[in-house]
């Protein structure tokens, strides 16, 4: 008896104690980003981040503008892809899939989210940047980028999507079935709304993670700063230029390198915002 | 049905208790029971165990069927093989012949959707489907190419009126039918299969998991439907087939698989059973 209180307030606290760190962290990284980016912050206003005539940042300029716009460009059309893609395949696993063909195929899928996306960059600067060139130089760009970034992704959302569709229970299968319901039938008006939540938020993930990408991008994507005209123009993105010019900063340049991580991390934030609200499905 | 009714019935026609529900939509007279579902040497394994043994049976029109027997003796595994829902179970197997309507449905040949529309089916866990509770009644409407705006609405209206369930939600009918109640959730999964007009209409112990009211509700509703619809009932409760069944199948595990013991009229199983096992079981000794 006494030995099982005593479990228990152990392990409350521990599991306490886990929670706060985590938090503070999380609270310490914002702050840390919001005292390195205050010598800008409080000198210039903010708007000149985005109506500077460009980003020369040792003379003064610093729109952010055209690397914000890249970063966009190169996740939504990563999500674009990769979308469809995931939940195509995660629908193929589970409903269609012939039994012995669903573990192999299962097990490839978590070894591509397991890939360091710095091999994705070495194959994209290496294959897919020459490839590309063949049509449409300069080759490295912002399609390589897009093709790169969907690469990374289509795991994550094949994988969350699979264990939403997992999830759905066998009640709502079998009453579809009973009901005359044919497959896709029941995977439109049934399993999707039913796992609907599980999807969205393994998308966000997968937004995330693109939008944050450094490496893969930064190898692939040509690094130029500017608003892209098309898929075969060079972008660079906020974390790219992040990568690219902290080791050099100083100053103001440097503390503008952190306003940039900052916006990267008020786009996640909005992210899982809108994953809060989307969600919330109303009948569930 | 209440039971002095059903008495007066038993003492004025000679002939049987088959139809004592009211009126007739279908069938024929009480005396000439017309089978609707014959299933022939039914077996049925789960990954090469027996679940199901050699069961062969009448199903009549019209009437209510109860299945009864200890639990593990094949009584969904029947009912489920009965709409070809044994498919979605892998290493499920199949021997035997189910005809319905004089279609074996076991066949290639047989749609197996239009099979399901024909035949609906209760469960035992009242499952809505995550949707808005007019949803669940219009996706396997839509899904069956009826998609005209009104008679879709005029459908939704008359079978949520069939259950009993039109006045406690028709004015809330794009709410979450997973906030309905129990017994709502299973009259509104009643009223789903009875949306696509079945002929006939499985359920697996649709009032298990409901408290005694809401069971009492579902009861009645059962009986209501007799004559309108074949109906096969399994069910656990001795009472509730008794009062609504006119046949009663009496299953029971004979070496770890299920086997028809018994199949009758309900007040011959209950009151002059044949077999020694049927009259343990009803007489609560046995199962």
């Amino acid at each position: 008896m006494f030995h099982s209180v005593l479990t228990d307030t152990l392990v409350r606290w521990i599991l306490r104690a886990g929670a706060v760190i985590s938090a503070l962290v999380m609270l310490l990284i914002l702050i840390f980003l919001l005292i390195e980016s205050w010598p800008v912050l409080g000198q210039i206003t903010p708007t000149r981040f985005f109506t500077d005539a460009s980003w020369h940042p040792l003379e003064g300029a610093y729109n952010l503008m055209p690397m914000l716009s890249g970063t966009l460009l190169a996740s939504v059309g990563a999500l674009l892809l990769a979308i469809p893609l995931g939940i195509a395949s995660a629908l193929f696993i589970i409903f269609y899939a012939p039994a012995f063909f669903v573990l192999p195929y299962q097990r490839l899928i978590e070894l591509l989210a397991g890939i360091p996306s710095v091999v994705f960059g070495f194959w994209g600067l290496t294959t897919l940047v020459p490839l590309i060139n063949q049509f449409h130089p300069p080759g490295a760009s912002l399609l390589a980028a897009i093709l790169v970034l969907t690469l990374m992704i289509l795991p994550t959302i094949t994988l969350t999507t699979h264990s939403a569709l997992k999830a759905v229970p066998d009640e709502f299968l079998h009453g579809a079935a009973a009901l005359g319901l044919s497959r896709w039938g029941m995977i439109y008006g049934v399993v999707f709304p039913a796992a609907h939540a599980g999807i969205v938020a393994g998308i966000i993930l997968a937004a995330g993670r693109a939008i944050g990408e450094t490496m893969a991008v930064l190898m692939v994507a040509g690094n130029v700063v500017q608003h892209p005209q098309g898929l075969f123009d060079p972008i660079r993105t906020l974390a790219a230029n992040i990568a690219l010019e902290m080791a050099y900063a100083m100053d103001d340049h440097r503390a503008v390198l952190f306003v940039s991580g900052l916006l990267l991390m008020i786009l996640v934030m909005m992210l899982s915002a809108m994953a809060g609200k989307i969600g919330k499905h109303k009948y569930v | 049905m209440n039971p002095d009714q059903g008495k007066a019935v038993q003492t004025d026609c000679e002939c049987d208790d088959a139809y004592t529900l009211g009126p007739l939509q279908m069938g024929p007279p009480c005396c000439d029971p017309e089978p609707v579902i014959q299933v022939e040497d039914l077996s049925l394994q789960y990954s090469g165990k027996t679940a199901l043994q050699k069961v062969t049976l009448d199903i009549y029109r019209g009437c209510i069927t109860a299945l009864i027997g200890p639990s593990g003796c094949g009584k969904t595994s029947f009912l489920s093989a009965i709409n070809r829902l044994t498919d979605l179970i892998p290493a499920c197997q199949v021997d035997g012949r189910i005809r319905v309507d004089g279609r074996d449905i076991y066949d290639s040949a047989c749609n197996v959707q239009a099979l399901r529309r024909q035949i609906g089916m209760v469960f035992q866990k009242p499952a809505p489907f995550p949707l808005s509770i007019r949803r669940n009644i219009t996706l396997p409407l839509r899904e069956h190419g009826i998609t005209q705006r009104l008679t879709v609405e005029s459908i939704t209206e008359q079978v949520l009126r069939d259950v009993g369930l039109w006045n406690e939600v028709c004015d809330r009918m794009d709410t979450a039918a997973l906030s309905l109640s129990g017994g709502q959730q299973q009259r509104l999964c009643i009223a789903r299969a009875l949306a696509l007009s079945p002929q006939i209409l499985l359920m697996d112990e649709p009032c298990s998991a409901l408290d005694p009211i809401a069971s009492g509700v579902v009861e009645d509703l059962i009986s209501r439907l007799s004559g309108h619809y074949t109906i096969v009932i399994v069910t656990h409760n001795l009472a509730q087939a008794r009062r609504i069944a006119n046949y009663a199948a009496f299953f029971w595990v004979k070496e770890r698989a299920g086997q028809l013991v018994e199949f009758g009229h309900c007040r011959d199983i209950f009151e002059s059973p044949t077999h020694e096992l049927t009259a343990a079981y009803v007489n609560g000794i046995r199962g």
